[in-house]
């Protein structure tokens, strides 16, 4: 490829040059408009993600209300409940989700079956801590309501009525 | 008003050069502002969970609270959180005997007899919410990650269901929705959290066995929790930098 050197080498080659960065210039263009649409919104804003992802989850509602909402209203329950031995559960690990109830009292939660909801915890098992007050069922309540002799929101004996 | 030539090409000219700096600047000072959400700042929070082996009972009303709360199908083979039984014979400990009968949903049968020698306990799982998340470092598209505020999160419109993180994750908490064929896991009740509400498992925990920390919070128990207790995360050879912290875990658990 020894030819001699033209003497105007870039108009010369004006025609394909253009044509060249034309192409060139469409890919550019059309990079940076597939970027803008197929990218969503916010997409690398603090991270590898789209921002408005963790906002959207913000908007769940909840199902299980919290403490603090059924205290509200039950303040006898709350205080009862304060003093026994049954201080440390919240009221929705036995009553179950009732942000429904919160949210509109006239839904009328349904009383938990008191023997299947204590024997859940209480019966006695292999591998439950041995401090947790478990009971060997067919020998302390074969049969009954354990609220006969326990009051659920305060459990010891000399619990109250509830 | 009267504007003169000299006047209107100053303005513009100068409107014309801000307008550029602030289109780029603006980007970054809105990446630094706290969320439109009222009262809650992602950038405060750190939040993990710490789990007190020796408080659970295996009664699998975390399991159960965790399915209602956040609409898990209630097959037994999909969990966003489950209750493991282990049943160690102490000569043996590489080989456990461990089960999970509908992952705790509906308690442990008794299946061992008292005083066969063996040591037996509950570990309840959920994700761990890496720092170095192998799930997030393999989603292909950014449907999976790291929240501000240390969660990880799925961004179901976003994710494929291609499940790469299904394979990745070296606990196995995710598990593919089959209502919407995208991936789903703990989100550790992220819409309960950022109202100011506990997860729904450590709500329905009757021992406290399970417990949301931030650890940002000064005041939170977790500090005294992972300063006074013997403190494991599972699988710490995988360098997760796991934030599910377990006190009491028996070398056992895999």
């Amino acid at each position: 490829m020894e030819a001699p050197a033209p003497r105007t080498p870039l108009l010369r080659d004006a025609e394909h040059l253009g044509r060249v960065a034309a192409l060139f210039l469409l890919g550019v263009v059309g990079f940076f408009l597939a970027q803008r649409l197929l990218v969503p919104e916010g997409f690398g804003k603090h991270g590898h993600y789209r921002a408005g992802a963790t906002e959207e989850r913000r908007q769940l509602p909840t199902v299980f209300a919290g403490r603090a909402a059924c205290e509200e209203c039950h303040t006898d329950v709350a205080e009862t409940n304060a003093k026994g031995k049954h201080a440390r559960p919240a009221c929705e690990a036995c009553h179950g989700a009732l942000a429904v109830h919160a949210a509109d009292p006239s839904v009328k939660p349904t009383r938990p079956d008191g023997r299947a909801l204590c024997l859940r915890c209480h019966t006695e098992l292999v591998g439950r801590p041995s401090s947790f007050p478990q009971i060997d069922v067919a020998e302390h309540a074969p049969k009954g309501a354990c609220t006969e002799c326990h009051a659920a929101h305060d459990p010891g004996l000399g619990g109250g009525s509830r | 008003m009267t504007v003169d030539r000299r006047e209107f090409l100053s303005r513009t000219g100068k409107l014309l050069l801000l307008t550029g700096a602030a289109a780029g600047a603006l980007e970054h000072v809105l990446a630094g502002q706290a969320e439109a959400a009222p009262g809650y700042a992602e950038t405060d929070h750190w939040w993990g969970m710490i789990i007190d082996i020796d408080k659970c009972i295996g009664c699998g009303n975390c399991v159960r609270a965790c399915k209602e709360e956040n609409d898990v199908p209630h097959e037994p083979y999909y969990f966003r959180t489950w209750v493991e039984r282990y049943h160690v014979d102490p000569s043996d400990i590489e080989h456990p005997a461990v089960d999970s009968p509908n992952g705790g949903f509906d308690g442990f049968p008794e299946r061992y007899k008292p005083g066969d020698g063996a040591k037996s306990f509950f570990v309840p799982k959920l994700c761990n919410h890496c720092v170095e998340s192998p799930c997030v470092q393999v989603c292909p598209v950014g449907a999976t990650f790291r929240s501000r505020d240390g969660v990880v999160l799925v961004d179901k419109d976003y994710c494929l269901g291609c499940r790469y993180c299904v394979q990745a994750c070296p606990y196995g908490c995710r598990y593919i929705d089959p209502r919407r064929h995208v991936v789903d896991k703990c989100d550790l009740c992220y819409h309960r959290i950022t109202k100011g509400l506990t997860t729904a498992c450590a709500e329905a925990c009757p021992t406290g066995a399970r417990q949301l920390v931030d650890l940002k919070d000064p005041k939170d128990p977790v500090h005294e929790f992972l300063r006074t207790r013997s403190i494991q995360v599972l699988k710490p050879q995988m360098a997760t930098h796991a934030k599910v912290f377990y006190a009491g875990l028996d070398g056992s658990v895999r």
